[in-house]
């Protein structure tokens, strides 16, 4: 295994394996972003109570929020590998062919010359991101722990948020586009007469992942979602000038 | 027809190199690339001033010792061998640069001359067959399907030139190796080493410093034998296979529980 890690090949594998399960998240992730668009409910949002589902996920099996902490262990790895496959190999590129030599554009795709640029930006907002909705840090916005909807339809009335987020997934989207045809090509599970079909699916699973994503935000900051109905924050946002 | 030329002058492994410009006039439309080189280099030697080293061999698109980067592309712009380029394909008074490949693995030993022996150093890593010596083998004792002898063909026919690194912006030879793995791992005289072939090669190709794969296809595009990318597929998927299958020296002992 150190010898599958140490060859260029190897650490290529690994990153596309940390990458895949990383894609795999990020489906799941989407679709579960979907709810918030079930509008604002009449007792409680279809999205709040998707989030105490998924806290509650196996109980009593698991503890409360258990499957969560696991979900979020395998992603961090998965992160990890990713992350320091990528810097080892890069350093080793930039040995092979040193910068001052830079190679000529012969036909490589924009979204593969942007890999390292969107890679950067992603983890950047990944950051963010877990910052303002998972630990609630960055408060632009008043966020209530638990209340899902409110917290997205408050921060998502602001238009940088809003602009954050979308340049954030447009990049998401360059960044899988490449990505995905590549772990094919890594793990060597593609073939001339296949090829097309991954690429055409690389392209669909790249448009589906994005289309998801950026609709959240558009339809809150559209006001295509109703204002939620529990507004204890609604009076908070008002009274501070924010909001509509 | 008349050109400016900008070429990478450097005296040896060690000294620094830097563009120096020339002009050459009166260059025949159907001479080829090389021919305009030799022509500038007798303009040199009248002019009693140090020639420019350049490396070709056959002269007829077979040999792949000719190693230029003209404006940029391996090979020059039209996915053929540099001794297959023609002054017609350039307009007249044109400026063109011509450098030699870039990368660590691949020093450059004077002016346009790379030493390309890493290469070398790849095939003796594993780039080769066993066989017996003795009575001739009888011709039917191992089959090879059409399909077969076309598709390791196809990978065989790779000369070895270096373009791919060249063009590679991470200097990586995977297209090379991935070729030669392909056309070994085909055939039935390749597989008593198919395991220690591919693991032997991709070591050798690490050690020499050559980069990883980042999936560009750059290589296939300047390639004057069109290799095709699934070469690195099956290099991957053949290293990988090869690393799970590795048989240990000596296995270990088994006692009851």
């Amino acid at each position: 295994m150190r010898e599958f890690w140490d060859s260029t090949i190897g650490k290529k594998v690994f990153v596309a394996v940390g990458g895949t399960i990383l894609v795999a998240y990020l489906v799941l992730h989407m679709a579960g972003n979907l709810w918030s668009l079930a509008g604002p409910g009449t007792v409680e949002p279809h999205i709040d109570e998707y989030a105490s589902w998924l806290r509650n996920f196996g109980e009593p099996l698991v503890p409360y929020e258990g499957t969560l902490w696991v979900v979020r262990a395998i992603l961090l790895a998965a992160l990890v590998v990713h992350l320091v496959g990528v810097i080892q190999l890069r350093a080793r590129n930039r040995k092979a062919r040193p910068p001052e030599y830079p190679a000529r554009r012969i036909g490589r795709s924009w979204e593969s010359r942007l890999m390292m640029v969107s890679g950067v930006v992603i983890l950047v907002f990944l950051v963010v991101h877990i910052l303002q909705f998972s630990t609630l840090t960055i408060d632009v916005t008043p966020l209530v722990e638990g209340a899902i909807y409110a917290n997205l339809y408050w921060a998502f009335q602001e238009w940088y948020v809003v602009l954050f987020y979308l340049v954030a997934v447009f990049l998401v989207g360059t960044h899988l586009r490449h990505a995905i045809w590549s772990v094919f090509q890594t793990l060597g599970v593609d073939s001339p007469e296949r090829n097309g079909q991954i690429k055409a699916g690389a392209s669909l699973l790249t448009v589906v992942i994005v289309a998801g994503f950026a609709a959240v935000p558009i339809l809150f900051f559209t006001g295509a979602l109703g204002v939620p109905i529990d507004n204890e924050p609604t009076a908070a946002v008002l009274a501070g000038g924010g909001g509509q | 027809m008349r050109f400016n030329l900008e070429i990478w002058r450097q005296f040896d492994r060690e000294s620094n190199g830097h563009f120096e410009s020339f002009t050459v006039d009166g260059i025949d439309p159907e001479s080829s690339f090389l021919e305009m080189l030799d022509q500038l280099n007798a303009q040199l030697g009248r002019e009693k001033q140090r020639m420019v080293a350049f490396d070709s061999d056959c002269r007829e698109g077979i040999c792949g010792t000719c190693s230029l980067v003209i404006d940029g592309y391996p090979q020059g712009p039209r996915q053929v061998t540099a001794c297959q380029i023609y002054m017609r394909e350039f307009t007249d008074g044109a400026t063109i640069k011509v450098e030699p490949y870039r990368n660590s693995a691949f020093p450059v030993m004077r002016d346009l001359i790379t030493d390309r022996s890493a290469l070398d150093r790849v095939i003796q890593a594993g780039g080769y067959i066993s066989t017996k010596t003795g009575p001739q083998p009888d011709p039917n004792s191992m089959p090879v399907s059409p399909e077969t002898q076309k598709e390791a063909f196809d990978a065989a026919i790779c000369i070895g030139c270096g373009a791919c690194v060249a063009a590679c912006p991470n200097g990586s030879a995977m297209l090379f190796t991935g070729a030669k793995v392909k056309h070994l791992n085909l055939l039935p005289q390749g597989q008593p080493e198919r395991t220690t072939r591919v693991i032997g090669m991709v070591e050798q190709m690490d050690a020499e410093g050559f980069g990883g794969c980042t999936n560009y296809g750059e290589c296939s595009r300047v390639c004057p034998q069109e290799i095709s990318l699934d070469v690195i597929g099956m290099l991957n998927r053949e290293y990988r296979k090869a690393r799970k299958d590795e048989q240990p020296a000596h296995r270990a002992k088994m006692t009851a529980q």
